[in-house]
C-alpha cells in the first residue's frame, strides 16, 4: 500500500524532525536489546589485542607490499592489480579499523586503538574527532531522521550519489571541503550540534596536518611529474571505495526510520571471509548496534548466541541487495516505504506502540 | 543522622564488576574492583543516559555500554571524549558482608 505522506523527511541536523524527534521521545530513547546474561556479557566484552594486532598486521603488512609491486610494475599493465588490491585496504579495509578502532574494542592497548584509528581516519578521510562524535550520535540516534548524521540512503534515496559514491566522488569531495573549512578554523553549525565546544579546537588541528600532509602529496606528485604518489596517498580513497559502500549499504538501507529497535533497522549478513576480513565483521550489525561494545572478533559468538531474538539474516550479499534494491526503487514513489523485517518465533515481539499501525501500512 | 544505605551483599558481585541499585527514584552503580574493595557512582553516564552498570569493569575503569566513555570509578574522572563531565561518586563500607553506601555526600 503506498501511503504517502505530504511532508518530506528533513534530514537536517538542526531542521523540523530533529526538534520533532526531541519532542516526541525519540532522540536518544531506550532501544529494545536482547537478554544475555550478564557473565556471558562479560565474556563477550572482554578485550584482547592478539587478534587486532594479527588483523592490523596483515592488512598494513599487505599494503606495503602491495604498494611496493605496484610502484615497481608502474607503466605496465601489471601494476593494475595490485593497486586494485591496495586501494580497497586503503579506501575499505580504513572504514571498519576507523569504526571498530573508534569504539575502542578492536585492541585491549588503548595506544593501540588510537593509533590505528588515526592512521584509518586519515586513509578513510574522516576527521577523527568529528567522526567519534558523530558516530556516538548514529549509536544513540539510530535512523532517527534529523538525529542521526551518518544516515547513508536518505528517502527518498539519491541514486546517483549512492552510486558516484561506490567510486568515493562525493564523500572525498565533501572530505576535502570539510578540511578546508576546518582547517581555516570554522566549525559548522552542525557540527556544533554533536561536538562539544572543548573539543571543538583538535577538529582544526587536525583538518591542518592534513592538509599538509596532501600538500607535500601533490608537491610531490607535479616535482616528479606523475601521478603515482596520489596513487599511494588520496587516490585510493577513490577506486578503492566501493567495496566498504557495496558493504556498507546493507547496514540500515531500505529498512525502517526513527523506531527504537536495531532488529527493524539494521540488517545482518552472512559474507564471504575476505569481506569479513575488510569489513571487520560488521557484517552483524544488529548485533553491534544492539551491543555496541563487543569487539569484532566476538560477534559471531554474540550472534550465534542471540539469533533466535532476531530476524533471519540475508544469507549472502547478492541476497541482501536483491531486498534492498527494489525498496530503495519503491521509495523513490514512496518515501515511507519501508522493509519490515520478520522476527522467529522464538523472538520478542517488536514493541508495536513505537511502531505502530501507519509504520506497517507504509511498509506492506 | 545514619545516611548508610545497604546496597547488596558482596557476593552478589564478582571481582572486577559492577551491579546497579536503584533507590529513591535514583539510580547508582556498585562496583568490585579486582583487589576486593568496593566503590559506588551514579549509574548513568555523564554522556548519555545509559546505565553503567551494563559495561565492562576493567582494573579501575567503567566503560559506558553505549559509546565507549571511561571513568575511573574510584575517583570518577571522566578520561576522555565521548564522556567530558565527571561522574559523582559515594562513600562506601562493607559490614557483615553487606555493602552500604552513603548517599547524603
Amino acid at each position: 500500500m503506498d501511503a504517502a505522506l505530504p511532508v518530506s523527511r528533513d534530514y537536517s541536523l538542526v531542521g523540523r524532525d530533529s526538534q520533532r524527534a526531541v519532542e516526541t521521545g525519540l532522540a536518544a530513547a531506550e532501544w529494545y536489546h536482547t537478554d544475555v546474561p550478564r557473565k556471558d556479557m562479560k565474556e563477550l566484552m572482554k578485550r584482547e589485542d592478539g587478534p587486532a594486532i594479527r588483523d592490523t598486521a596483515v592488512w598494513l603488512g599487505s599494503m606495503v607490499v602491495l604498494a611496493g609491486l605496484g610502484v615497481v610494475l608502474w607503466g605496465t599493465i601489471w601494476c593494475i592489480p595490485f593497486f586494485l588490491a591496495y586501494g580497497v585496504l586503503y579506501g575499505s579495509a580504513s572504514d571498519s579499523r576507523w569504526h571498530e578502532c573508534g569504539h575502542g574494542t578492536a585492541f585491549k592497548t588503548r595506544w593501540m586503538n588510537d593509533a590505528v584509528y588515526q592512521i584509518a581516519c586519515f586513509m578513510i578521510m574522516r576527521n577523527p574527532v568529528t567522526w567519534r562524535w558523530s558516530h556516538a550520535r548514529h549509536h544513540t540516534d539510530t535512523v532517527i531522521v534529523g538525529r542521526d548524521p551518518e544516515i547513508a540512503v536518505m528517502r527518498p534515496p539519491d541514486l546517483f550519489r549512492v552510486v558516484l559514491n561506490f567510486f568515493g566522488i562525493l564523500d572525498a569531495w565533501h572530505a576535502i571541503v570539510d578540511m578546508l573549512r576546518n582547517a581555516t578554523g570554522v566549525v559548522s553549525a552542525e557540527e556544533k550540534t554533536f561536538i562539544p565546544e572543548q573539543e571543538q579546537h583538535k577538529v582544526v588541528r587536525i583538518a591542518r596536518i592534513w592538509f599538509a600532509i596532501y600538500a607535500v602529496t601533490i608537491v610531490v606528485a607535479v616535482y616528479t611529474g606523475s601521478i603515482l604518489p596520489l596513487m599511494l596517498v588520496g587516490l585510493p580513497r577513490l577506486y578503492g571505495a566501493w567495496h566498504h559502500v557495496l558493504t556498507g549499504l546493507l547496514q540500515h538501507g531500505g529498512l525502517a526510520d526513527n523506531v527504537t529497535d536495531h532488529r527493524l533497522n539494521s540488517r545482518t549478513v552472512y559474507m564471504n571471509p575476505v569481506s569479513r576480513f575488510v569489513y571487520w565483521n560488521m557484517n552483524y550489525h544488529v548485533e553491534h548496534h544492539m551491543f555496541p561494545m563487543v569487539p569484532y572478533h566476538a560477534l559471531p559468538r554474540l550472534h550465534a548466541m542471540i539469533k533466535h531474538d532476531l530476524p533471519a539474516p540475508n544469507p549472502s550479499i547478492l541476497d541482501g541487495y536483491r531486498e534492498m534494491v527494489p525498496a530503495f526503487l519503491h521509495q523513490l514513489r514512496n518515501e515511507d516505504y519501508y522493509l519490515r523485517r520478520e522476527l522467529p518465533l522464538t523472538a520478542k515481539p517488536y514493541r508495536e506502540e513505537f511502531h505502530g499501525e501507519a509504520a506497517r501500512a507504509a511498509a506492506e | 543522622m545514619n545516611d548508610w544505605i545497604e546496597a547488596c551483599t558482596a557476593d552478589d558481585i564478582d571481582e572486577e564488576d559492577v551491579m546497579r541499585f536503584d533507590h529513591a527514584g535514583r539510580t547508582f552503580a556498585i562496583y568490585r574492583s579486582p583487589d576486593d574493595e568496593f566503590f559506588a557512582t551514579d549509574g548513568l553516564c555523564t554522556h548519555e543516559h545509559i546505565h553503567l552498570a551494563d559495561g565492562l569493569v576493567m582494573d579501575d575503569i567503567i566503560e559506558c555500554p553505549k559509546h565507549n566513555g571511561r571513568f575511573n570509578y574510584k575517583t570518577g574522572q571522566a578520561k576522555g571524549a565521548p564522556v567530558c563531565v565527571n561522574l559523582k561518586t559515594y562513600p562506601v563500607k562493607v559490614e557483615a558482608g553487606k555493602v552500604l553506601i552513603q548517599l547524603s555526600q
